[in-house]
């Protein structure tokens, strides 16, 4: 299978396991440990994480908030200046999530070098 | 090179963390608070309203129905198990409320919010909040049955708090970064304080002082007289007093006031917390039943102050509202009685004038030297070093103000006397009120209430009413307390309390009804000192003149007196300066806004623009009547709405009509007709910025959430008429906060409903959804279960089981 799509996969369950007994920050380690089992190359090192955790944030919470009708999704899009709009508050949820983990996963892929001669 | 990468790329996951982890300003930590797992989108979800909850501590199980209003019913078999549910109920649907107002009734906001609440902390607890609260903490564990049961009470809470986890907490903890503190009988004592506070916290002493130094006596007494030439007392006035055959506290030889200049006070609670409450007899009951009403009138706020239950054990079944944080009914009905209470505002706060020695270890008493106390108030504060406030404390109570605290006096000070600070039982009364059966038991209820003082109402399935004006209040000498009294003298100290007995009451009166609404309690034939305690002079006589002028009264009266929008304020003084105004003198806007105000028959509906007329032109008039009462270096208080009224019709040309900064000599026509054309400028402002100012628009009624009406957890715009100083008592951001009639059939049939809902959570539908229907004037049935059975009513149970002992 493509590295990219296997370090995509591997990072949701990773940083769904690590969720389970630990705070949002496991989405960091989540990312630095894939990027040091499958390394990517580039942009990807960045971006595979980041639009994993992406996905998986914006889902688990649509699916939260779908839930309840969103009602306090809509006030809390409101309490952060989002007008109330739920969709900016998915997206943004997911890029909080995403931008943490493509950080981490960058590096991740730092500390992986520290393993290969040079 | 690579160490470098290594390095740059980990500050950058370290700064991330950091960045997404924490607080900024009123920026929530954005990772813990929008992440999926922990954050926000774990608090979008529905109540959970069945199944079985192992709790420890209780004895037997319990069962809780829940109706479609999610209001609870519990089940116990015993007392100490339904107290101990009540604290987890109220724990399960308002936790972080009940909470955050312990913190503030302590002086604690700094630990959550920062240094930002320090000078509101450092007032409260110098204001002894604290210390009362000990007082309190003292009396309940010398009554060991109470403390029980507040100790159970305290313990169903933790059992709640105990299976939260972080997913769960409610979301503002979320917001503010912070956890639930474990509950406790001194958290219930903080609560009592915050309500004491509320409703007997306030007092003019200061300002009157002030005024009496600048004005003198006797323009002191024709601006703030002890009696108005108009009162209906909470008590009738053809009372008979002849009971009352004890000598009265005599007066002291040489009482002496300080007549000093007094920059600032402490905050005030909102003067116009107060209620509406009545009974009718069987006689005047259009179905032969008594019937009881209840509103009290609170800030509206989200979480609303109220949370609606029904607490039953084999023994008794008590409905109505409660409030979080304190234990059982406090406004309510069983199967035998209703009760609901009233605020009966009586000065029960003094200050003295304090003379310290050189190092303010002792104070001048009697001739002597008497030592000082001292208490060490440490201030935490959330991101900073505490802050430590010594608070020197003497027999009158604490020394407020001196120099370190609003004030600059060096060897000087005043010392608060309250009876707040003097503890007491006070959560007997409502645990005792809740099972009483009878008139008798009601009475030896309310016994045990200390503060604030309150006018019980009183109605019971047997046929009787009554009217209680219950608490703890100090026998003064006349006149004792006005204004700031030398500390330094015993004569000026309180000499004694009113004997329960002798506080004034009414049973069954002739008129066929009870009535309270923080009018006068009694006329001057009272034969203790009472004076114009900021009484209200409105509401009393609307709802008194609609019982005297009907025959029989039923429900649907009650619900009309409720929802009644009559300005009686409006009426007594705008056909007046209608009638003075030079119209000639009047521009085409004048002309306009004057039509309209000669149409209006003084009811405060929402369509109506006269109400917005008469706020800005009553607003207008006041200040230009009392402008000699704008001073910077005094703080002032300026006379009450009824004597200005009564001024500026009866005695028009009396020196104070006259505007200071002005050469010429006005009297009360002249400031009808500028403050028209005022009035009429800032309407036409106001409306050129929002529009149409009808009173819908331009009172704009909110519920505003506890933290500062933050917009997104509040409600704006809420269509509802009425004002202060009417009987539908809703102003802007305050009013009915819990509507009640009861009518005493066996078992009673009754009817409530409050601004808010019965939950907590921003998130839940069940949050806010009584405020359309509470706008609208209509009512909930409350389903009073008589037995453990769920009827048709209910949409869900739970069962609460012990954990057994292995």
């Amino acid at each position: 299978m493509n590295k990219n799509i296997l370090n995509f996969i591997a990072t949701i369950i990773i940083a769904y396991i690590l969720s389970l007994f630990m705070d949002w920050y496991s989405v960091m380690v989540a990312s630095i440990l894939t990027a040091l089992l499958i390394p990517l190359k580039r942009v990807a090192v960045f971006f595979v994480p980041f639009l994993a955790i992406f996905v998986f944030w914006v889902i688990y919470s649509f699916i939260l908030g779908s839930n309840n009708d969103f009602i306090l999704g809509k006030r809390i899009a409101e309490l952060l200046d989002l007008q109330g709009n739920i969709y900016l508050l998915l997206t943004i949820t997911g890029l909080v999530g995403g931008i943490a983990s493509g950080i981490a996963a960058i590096f991740g892929k730092q500390l992986s070098t520290l393993n290969k001669k040079t | 090179m690579k160490y470098l990468k290594i390095l740059i790329s980990l500050a950058l996951t370290i700064g991330i963390f950091y960045a997404l982890n924490t607080k900024f300003g009123s920026i929530p930590p954005i990772g813990k608070f929008l992440n999926p797992y922990s954050g926000v989108w774990q608090n979008e979800t529905d109540e959970s309203l069945s199944g079985e909850v192992l709790i420890k501590g209780l004895k037997d199980e319990v069962t809780v129905h829940y109706d479609k209003q999610i209001i609870p019913h519990a089940f116990a078999q015993n007392e100490e198990d339904l107290y101990l549910t009540q604290g987890y109920l109220t724990a399960k649907h308002r936790l972080w409320q009940m909470d955050f107002q312990t913190y503030a009734a302590a002086g604690r906001l700094s630990e959550i919010l920062g240094e930002k609440a320090l000078n509101y902390d450092r007032q409260e607890r110098r204001r002894g909040m604290g210390y009362g609260a000990d007082q309190a903490v003292k009396v309940m564990k010398e009554n060991p049955e109470t403390f029980k049961l507040v100790q159970a009470y305290a313990n169903g809470v933790n059992a709640y708090i105990d299976q939260l986890t972080p997913e769960s907490y409610p979301v503002e903890y979320k917001l503010l970064d912070y956890k639930p503190e474990p509950w406790s009988v001194d958290k219930t004592a903080l609560l009592l304080m915050y309500m004491t506070k509320m409703l007997a916290g306030a007092d003019s002493d200061m300002q009157y002082t002030n005024a009496l130094r600048l004005f003198g006596k006797e323009r002191f007494d024709m601006l703030f007289p002890d009696f108005f030439d108009i009162t209906d007392p909470v008590i009738p006035k053809e009372t008979d007093w002849s009971f009352i055959d004890v000598p009265q506290t005599p007066f002291p030889a040489n009482q002496q006031i300080a007549l000093d200049t007094i920059r600032e006070v402490i905050d005030q609670p909102n003067p116009d917390n107060g209620s509406n409450n009545w009974a009718i007899s069987k006689e005047k009951s259009a179905t032969g039943n008594t019937i009881l009403a209840n509103d009290p009138h609170l800030g509206l706020n989200l979480p609303s102050i109220w949370f609606v239950m029904q607490l039953s054990t084999p023994n008794h079944k008590a409905f109505g509202a409660t409030i979080p944080g304190a234990l059982g009914i406090i406004s309510g009905f069983n199967e035998h009685i209703a009760w609901g209470e009233t605020n009966a505002t009586r000065d029960v706060i003094d200050w003295y004038k304090i003379e310290f020695n050189e190092d303010r270890s002792k104070y001048k008493f009697d001739g002597e030297w008497k030592d000082v106390r001292i208490r060490v108030e440490h201030i935490k504060i959330k991101g900073k070093e505490s802050y430590k406030d010594t608070v020197l404390y003497t027999h009158h109570g604490p020394v407020v103000y001196y120099k370190n605290f609003k004030s600059d006096m060096e060897l000087a000070g005043y010392a608060m006397k309250w009876v707040g600070h003097m503890g007491g039982n006070n959560q007997r009364t409502f645990i005792d009120l809740n099972k009483a059966k009878n008139y008798d038991q009601y009475t030896e209820a309310l016994q045990y209430w200390n503060a604030p003082a309150q006018n019980f109402v009183f109605a019971s399935v047997e046929g009787d009413i009554a009217l209680w004006i219950q608490g703890k209040l100090p026998n003064k000498w006349e006149g004792q307390g006005k204004f700031v009294m030398d500390g330094s003298v015993s004569e000026n100290d309180w000499q004694g309390f009113i004997p329960q007995k002798y506080n004034a009451h009414s049973k069954n009166p002739e008129r066929g009804f009870v009535s309270s609404a923080n009018q006068h309690p009694v006329d001057e034939n009272y034969p203790y000192f009472v004076f114009n305690d900021r009484y209200e002079t409105y509401r009393n006589r609307v709802i008194n003149n609609y019982f005297n002028s009907k025959e029989k009264i039923s429900v649907e009266d009650f619900k009309a007196l409720h929802n009644n929008n009559y300005n009686l304020k409006a009426a007594e003084l705008m056909p007046h300066m209608l009638d003075n105004l030079d119209t000639s003198k009047l521009n085409e806007a004048e002309k306009e806004v004057y039509n309209q105000a000669k149409s209006w028959q003084f009811n405060n509906d929402i369509n109506e623009v006269g109400p917005s007329i008469w706020r800005e032109w009553w607003k207008a008039v006041y200040n230009l009547t009392w402008d000699e009462f704008d001073m910077e270096d005094s703080v002032m208080k300026s006379p009450f709405a009824y004597q200005t009224i009564h001024m500026l019709k009866n005695n028009g040309d009396n020196e104070f009509m006259d505007i200071v900064d002005t050469p010429e000599k006005e009297t009360s026509k002249d400031l009808f007709q500028l403050s028209f054309s005022e009035a009429v400028t800032s309407l036409n402002n106001w409306k050129n910025e929002n529009g149409d100012y009808n009173w819908y628009n331009y009172k704009a009624t909110y519920a505003g959430h506890l933290l500062q009406a933050l917009p997104a957890f509040s409600v704006f715009d809420i269509p509802i008429g009425g004002d202060r100083n009417i009987v539908n008592a809703t102003s802007e951001n305050h009013g009915p906060s819990w509507r009640m009639i009861v009518e005493m059939t066996s078992p009673p049939t009754a009817l409530g409903i409050y601004p808010g809902g019965q939950s907590g959570n921003p998130g839940s539908k069940y949050y806010d959804n009584f405020i359309d229907e509470w706008a609208e004037g209509s009512y909930h049935e409350l389903n009073f279960l008589q037995s453990n059975k769920a009827t048709d009513k209910i949409i869900g149970s739970q069962i609460l089981k012990p954990i057994s002992n292995e």
